[in-house]
């Protein structure tokens, strides 16, 4: 092992454990997870895959909350039970076979029917960061829904029937940072150059420069030369195909060759020719962010707002006046081909600026919290640097209440019936299982549980279906095929179709936790048929 | 176990098998017999037993498939306990197959799981022939097509027309980071490997002036350090070796010196690491939702209960979950699956056995590593050039700098090129410009 004073520093234990994934949301995120309580409500296939991908990766806590006990069936549909523990508390043993997995968590159980907690215990669900049922009735999800709504507690629902999975999340407010976006725009400014960035580029004489030189400048400075010509020329930036070739023509024109290899070309050039389109964009700030500083808790911050609205105004008020309507410059440069010096002089300037603007948005930001008296480390400047660096792709998640579904008097049945009018779409799935909901309600049992009942619950099905659309005001459904596979699962629970929405459903809880990338909107169904899924915001 | 304990254990399973239903395939049958064959003769291969490979083992067997067998030469490391769920801090070490399979016959009696510690390539044909499905869970792509390629050479087709009882099919899962991908190859008879070889992105590499003269970023600094000064300087008298600490220590201090002296920011000790091993991140959950649907897919595909993906399906799970479902399409003259033989066209009269060989390792549609390559000239078959073996290399070196035209080769040439991507040599039709052919 390396000593202390060491160059290198050598990587803990639990770093090298969690090397795979540490590279997807930092330490950081590391540390949110492992700070993170979660209840799982019932120690079904689908409940235990959930905790198992959370467990893996780290998760600080878990609770089960589970009163069944074990049978022969579930041990053919859950993996974290053993044979011989039929009979057994379900909760108890699930709970000592995941917490195997994995010594850095700590996990414990409540052989109780989640009903009888939320009676006799209102305060159990205080504490935890995230809650994630399975198996739930209508009756006690509708309750469960209710008090964590009331607690700001988000709630993740699962269900696995058959071949269909579905997802429910309910979370009232969830502001996310880091996003983590598939392609993240570049943030330039040619349009619109920092000063220092006007300076640089004004020294810079590419005429007068040596070949080697000039085959080395980095293509930024190329394009932005050639675009101040072409603006000179024009009075404003290409915007046209037609103009954007036109500037791709006057830049190729620029090219010199070597005279002493004619098949030596300029590849700096090529990269600004190319690169017309991606960089030549007007600097703006992108509506989702608009919408987000125009939000009435951007606007009026109160004593409780939390530390993203507070940076979030605090960037606001930096757009009004020294941002010049623009954003904080997020400050990275792209590679592109270029001697060293030529690119990190270039990139020291970006650098600079961004750092200057978050320093600029940090110092809002201490003035906003003295106003607000609030502590000035309550918001650390790491934080804000990380909020100014991410800035463009900002999130906030605003959802809905589950128990709102069930009550025709809130809820907007537009969405069911314009997504029905598609054949392929999923909603269909989100209809049977309501109307499973309420057989269950009625019949206290899944359609077609029973081998020598699956015919009749074929028609009391269909039945529970037209009261429920006639409750929403809907017309009839014309989907008998899919009423008879609902029956025919008879509320069969399929491994592998739990592992893939439970695996989901944890994926979904380390985002809320970690506050990093987008979360479901709020509603995911899954057939496993086709391998298809849909994503439904209610 | 007694008839009725496992009657009620695969209750679940015995539902979709045991009922019909408007979405079964048209051969399906609902009968006790569904079960009772997946049970007793269903014998799948599952191949890697990493992130993909343990979830797998564990979702065929609670789906009621009794014979796996499992491959994998590697053995645990301490960075796979984050997601290869059957492996605890007291098997690093030791085999994933073999600790996988023990793990799993252990939890679920009845399952009876056979490890296999190596290569796929050391598996004879007979092997894969006593398979009913091939469930591929790798990272390697080079893996990958040889067991594509495999599965292509056991087909058997009398009088051009495919014996259906000789197709072993394929289901493949991979993933990155939160991304994933799911297909499903009924070899002979829907789109291979192969035919979607284009899908996968050609690796990142960094121009060797960049890193040598030109360097801008911290990877370059470490590729420096890794493909110029280790050789140089050799500091362990051997080739490096990602997982031995001091050697990532010493790369991390010599790229961080050069790193200085360009002064480029950014260089830490998880990016060397990263760069050195080309480390993919991965993380336990979208690994488990691929490997479930994969397993979804060899239980629909086994008993024929419900219909099948057709056939490729990708899964982005960054923003919220995204799925996307679609069919792809056979290559007509793909070099696995096709009875096609592919042309390969040569750009002019100059072109020397060097750039053939480039070609197809540049080639999206080709992509080899390091192909040999013979050829019948004059009624002899030559080789042309070798890689592999070191004496053929030397002999067949010279080849290299000549064209095509003074080794022999005119337009219509069948040339045989053999390669570490294939298990089979793969034959190609040279086809020269018209002028020049016209003018041999
Ligand atoms: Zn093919």
């Amino acid at each position: 092992m390396a000593s202390p004073e060491s160059k290198s520093p050598e990587q803990s234990e639990k770093n090298r454990k969690y090397d795979r994934q540490l590279r997807l949301w930092g330490d950081h995120g590391q540390a949110s997870l492992e700070a993170a309580h979660v209840c799982v409500i019932n120690a079904t296939g689908l409940g235990t895959e959930v905790l198992k991908s959370l467990v893996l990766p780290g998760i600080g806590a878990f609770t089960i909350v589970d009163g069944k006990k074990i049978t022969e069936e579930d041990i053919g549909t859950n993996f974290f039970l053993e044979t011989d523990s039929v009979g057994k508390s379900r909760a108890q043993v699930a709970t000592q076979m995941l917490l195997e997995m994995n010594p850095d968590v700590t996990g414990d159980y409540i052989d109780e029917e989640p009903e009888q907690i939320l009676s006799n215990s209102p305060d159990f669900f205080n504490s935890f960061t995230v809650v994630v049922a399975t198996a739930l009735t209508e009756k006690i999800l509708i309750l469960l829904s209710k008090r964590l709504w009331e607690l700001n507690i988000p709630l993740i629902v699962c269900k696995s029937l058959g071949f269909v999975a579905y997802m429910r999340i309910q979370i009232k407010e969830h502001t996310v940072v880091e996003t983590h976006p598939d392609n993240e725009t570049l943030d330039l400014r040619l349009d619109r150059p920092f000063d220092s960035l006007k300076k640089h580029i004004d020294s810079i004489n590419l005429d007068e420069m040596s070949f080697k030189d000039h085959c080395h400048v980095p293509y930024l400075i190329i394009l932005y030369k050639y675009l101040e010509k072409w603006i000179s020329e024009h009075g404003t930036l290409p915007t046209t195909y037609k103009e954007k070739q036109q500037l791709k023509d006057m830049i190729k024109s620029g090219m010199r060759r070597d005279e002493h290899d004619s098949s030596n070309s300029e590849e700096n050039f090529e990269e600004a020719m190319n690169s017309v389109n991606k960089c030549l964009r007007v600097s703006d700030i992108p509506d989702s962010v608009i919408n987000i500083l125009n939000d009435d808790r951007c606007v009026n911050l109160t004593a409780k707002s939390s530390s993203f609205w507070i940076i979030a105004k605090a960037v606001r008020d930096f757009v009004d006046n020294e941002g010049k309507g623009l954003l904080p410059l997020k400050g990275n440069l792209p590679d592109m081909t270029a001697d060293t010096e030529k690119y990190i002089v270039l990139q020291q300037i970006y650098h600079k600026q961004a750092a200057a603007d978050a320093e600029a948005i940090w110092r809002r930001t201490l003035q906003l919290l003295r106003q607000l008296g609030r502590s000035s480390d309550s918001i650390l400047e790491k934080d804000v640097k990380l909020f100014c660096r991410h800035v463009a792709n900002i999130h906030v998640e605003k959802g809905s209440c589950i128990a709102d579904e069930y009550d025709p008097k809130v809820f907007d049945t537009n969405i069911i019936v314009q997504n029905l009018e598609n054949p392929e779409s999923m909603m269909i799935y989100y209809v049977m299982l309501r109307g499973v909901d309420k057989f269950q309600a009625e019949y206290n049992s899944y359609p077609g549980e029973f081998d020598d009942q699956v015919e009749p619950d074929i028609v009391k099905l269909k039945t529970c279906l037209t009261k429920l659309l006639s409750e929403w005001g809907c017309g009839p459904l014309a989907k008998d095929d899919y009423v008879h596979e609902l029956c025919r699962f008879g509320g069969a629970e399929l491994h592998s179709v739990s592992a893939y929405l439970g695996a989901l459903a944890a994926h979904e809880t380390i985002k809320l936790v970690t506050n990093q990338y987008k979360p479901v909107h709020n509603t995911f169904i899954h057939d496993a048929v086709t391998s298809n899924s849909g994503t439904f915001f209610f | 176990m007694s008839f009725d304990h496992m009657q009620r254990r695969w209750s679940n399973l015995r539902k979709v098998l045991e009922r019909s239903g408007p979405f079964c395939r048209p051969d399906f049958e609902p009968s006790p017999e569904n079960l009772q064959m997946l049970v007793d003769h269903c014998r799948i291969l599952v191949v890697g037993a990493g992130g993909l490979g343990c979830e797998l083992l564990k979702n065929l067997a609670l789906m009621g498939f009794r014979h796996l067998h499992v491959i994998d030469m590697d053995t645990i490391e301490l960075s796979n306990l984050n997601r290869q769920f059957l492996f605890r801090h007291k098997d690093i070490g030791f085999y994933k197959a073999e600790v996988a399979a023990r793990f799993i016959n252990t939890r679920v009696p009845g399952c009876n799981v056979v490890p296999h510690n190596c290569e796929i390539q050391t598996k004879s044909e007979a092997f894969f022939q006593e398979f009913h499905m091939v469930i591929c869970g790798l990272d390697s792509i080079v893996a990958r097509r040889w067991l594509n390629g495999m599965l292509m050479s056991l087909l058997v087709y009398e009088n051009g027309e495919l014996d259906q009882a000789s197709v072993i099919p394929m289901i493949d899962g991979g993933t990155e980071g939160f991304k994933g991908n799911v297909r499903v190859i009924l070899p002979g008879m829907s789109p291979c490997i192969e035919c979607t070889l284009d899908f996968y992105p050609p690796q990142v590499t960094y121009p060797l002036c960049t890193i040598a003269n030109t360097p801008r970023l911290p990877e370059h600094c470490i590729e420096y350090v890794k493909v110029i000064q280790w050789p140089k300087e050799n500091p362990f008298d051997c080739a490096i070796d990602g997982d031995d600490p001091q050697h990532i220590n010493w790369i991390y201090e010599k790229s961080n010196d050069r790193a200085a002296q360009f002064g480029i920011q950014g260089l830490t000790y998880r990016l060397v690491q990263g760069v050195v091993k080309n480390i993919i991140p991965a993380v336990a959950s979208t690994n488990a939702v691929i490997a479930a649907a994969c397993a979804t897919e060899a239980f629909k595909l086994a008993t024929s209960c419900s219909a099948s993906l057709n056939n490729y399906m990708v899964l982005n799970d960054l923003d919220g979950v995204y799925t996307y479902t679609f069919e792809v399409e056979r290559k007509i003259n793909c070099l696995a699956c096709s009875q096609v033989p592919r042309e390969i066209e040569i750009k002019d009269s100059k072109y020397k056995l060097q750039n053939l060989i480039d070609l197809l390792c540049e080639r999206p549609d080709l992509q080899m590593k390091s192909p040999a390559i013979t050829a019948v000239i004059d009624g002899k078959c030559k080789t042309l050039y070798m890689q592999m073996v070191a004496s053929i290399e030397e002999k067949t070196r010279e080849n290299l700098s000549k064209t095509l035209i003074e080794l022999g080769l005119k337009d219509g040439t069948e040339i045989n090129v053999a390669d570490v991507t294939t298990p089979s040599t793969i034959t190609l039709k040279l086809k020269f410009p018209q002028d020049n052919s016209a003018s041999q």
